[in-house]
């Protein structure tokens, strides 16, 4: 039964990070073009370290220190009395009201927690490719389009938000859809942040049970848990290409690019 | 202890010669320097061996892909489709277990339940997917005129895919076949974090890091080395690759030269 939650836990994953990352990502991009150096650096800066630091590393490196860096807050804000270090050596030590969650909570605010630091890692790591992707995208829309809104009077913010805003996604969304592809592909990598999913579930329940432990005795089935998994990840991908094509289609309608031109002609 | 005995201890360690125990506190820096470097040997492995076998295999993905024939394209979209539309990290988990079943069967395969084969396999045929699509595309877009001349000078067959389709399908090719490259490198981290155990504590770079920081609860230190050590040898595989990009490109004149533009990926 809790293999077949996981698999909700997977597309739970994937429906609140990819809007939370494209958040982000539309933050990030609006912050590197912004006209006030230091913002536009921030959101430059922002960009350049997460796509430069090499893969899993981020995972495994951030997740610690997000949650150790918590864990440190509340110990200075709750626990002022507290006078040993918090690095005793090789421990980290904090109060017991600072830990997070208290050590008191219920199992599932455990795991809501776990959850939640990977929707924000995954949010950061993403939301700074997307930045990227927009970025680009908010250059690609013509010009000539941009001056126009400009000589009918529009300011800065209603030319960005009515006439670039709605044009960009045509050229942002090859982007984004290899983006959401290798989110789908990321998945498994909760599995490293320690939350209980998909691939857990599968060693779990797909390794030898004996008798003694459970009333449905079986070998090693683990083989065709993760052929199951494989079989899952490739159906998933497959509809998201045709799914995305259809978008691709849809978005072209009326935009002047080259498959946009190609409807018209076929329609008229 | 000097920094000098733990190098002559620990710098082959990953490879079983040296100290048999790891070091069990007070770690040092020059221990963790030394260790992690110690596991980049398993990388390097890894890497250099799974990308040269996977060149050819993907020459012939790409040519397969591209064939008339549908005995020949069918299989060639599908080893294709199925690497590149799975994660890798699933990859693993399942190789690790289809070995462990057939090694029941057939003693043959008991090499490959070790990470040292079964997981170069795995990504043998992984970056041999990736590159496949990339030559594939390459391919696709070898000029016309190319092979028109080819052809007006009586070339025809295996002289002619040897001279003409094949170095300029390379030369097209390149710059995202170097992007490949760096990524497969980084996908190394992933062997002893899936399915494949690391026998005697030998292990990769992370393998090393995450030993650091599980010891140490201090992931400040361990993972910035690891970084360190990757951006050293991304730079190195770039240096090498630009290196035959220049031998590729040595034909023509120097406006019409293609740059080799980095573009780091996140996960596959």
């Amino acid at each position: 039964m809790a293999f077949y939650v996981s698999f909700g836990t997977v597309l739970l994953l994937l429906a609140i990070t990819a809007p939370v990352s494209l958040g982000f990502g539309f933050v990030g991009a609006m912050l590197a073009r912004s006209r006030v150096r230091p913002v536009a650096w921030i959101g430059k800066a922002y960009i350049a370290i997460v796509r430069g630091v090499p893969d899993i590393a981020f995972f495994l490196f951030f997740v610690i220190a997000f949650d150790q860096a918590i864990e440190w807050t509340r110990h200075k804000t709750l626990c002022r009395d507290w006078t040993d270090p918090i690095r005793q050596g090789n421990d980290f030590v904090v109060c017991d009201a600072a830990k997070m969650p208290l050590s008191s909570a219920a199992q599932w605010v455990h795991e809501v927690y776990g959850f939640t630091l990977a929707v924000i890692t995954f949010a950061i790591v993403f939301g700074a490719f997307a930045a990227n992707v927009l970025y680009g995208a908010m250059r690609a829309v013509p010009h000539a389009q941009m001056e126009t809104a400009e000589a009918y009077g529009m300011n800065r913010r209603q030319a960005f938000w009515r006439i670039m805003v709605p044009q960009m996604w045509v050229f942002a969304l090859p982007g984004l859809s290899n983006l959401w592809m290798v989110l789908i592909k990321a998945t498994p990598l909760l599995f490293l942040l320690g939350v209980e999913d998909i691939v857990y579930w599968a060693r779990e329940l797909g390794g030898a049970k004996t008798a003694k432990f459970t009333s449905y005795p079986h070998g090693d089935w683990r083989m065709w848990y993760f052929l199951a998994l494989l079989v899952f990840y490739l159906a998933f991908t497959k509809l998201s290409e045709v799914v995305l094509e259809r978008l691709m289609v849809r978005l072209s309608n009326g935009q002047a690019t080259l498959s946009g031109e190609k409807q018209r002609k076929a329609n008229a | 202890m000097s920094c000098w005995i733990t190098i002559q201890d620990y710098a082959l360690r990953s490879i079983g010669v040296g100290a048999r125990l790891l070091p069990k506190e007070d770690f040092t820096l020059c221990q963790q320097f030394t260790l992690i470097g110690s596991g980049m040997i398993w990388n390097i492995y890894f890497g250099a061996l799974a990308l040269l076998a996977g060149f050819f295999l993907a020459t012939a993905l790409a040519l397969g892909k591209n064939a008339e024939n549908r005995w020949l394209r069918k299989p060639s979209e599908w080893f294709i489709f199925i690497f590149r539309g799975s994660p890798l990290f699933i990859q693993f988990f399942f190789a690790y277990f289809l070995f462990l079943s057939l090694k029941q069967v057939a003693p043959v395969f008991a090499p490959f339940t070790a990470a040292w084969l079964g997981a170069l396999v795995t990504l043998f045929f992984n970056t041999a997917a990736y590159t496949g699509e990339i030559f594939y595309g390459a391919l696709r877009s070898v000029p016309k005129g190319d092979l028109e001349a080819a052809d007006a000078y009586g070339f025809s067959g295996w002289k002619k895919f040897r001279k003409i389709t094949w170095p300029t399908m390379l030369r097209l090719a390149w710059p995202a076949y170097t992007n490949e490259a760096i990524f497969l490198f980084h996908a190394t981290t992933l062997v002893y974090f899936s399915g494949f155990p690391a026998w005697r504590q030998k292990g990769d770079a992370l393998y090393y890091a995450n030993y650091f920081a599980d010891k140490t609860f201090n992931p400040f230190i361990p993972y910035p080395i690891l970084a360190s050590y990757f951006i050293l040898l991304t730079l190195v595989v770039v240096t090498l690759f630009g290196l035959m990009n220049r031998h590729l490109n040595r034909h023509l004149p120097h406006g019409l030269r293609q740059k080799i533009r980095l573009r780091p990926n996140l996960i596959r």
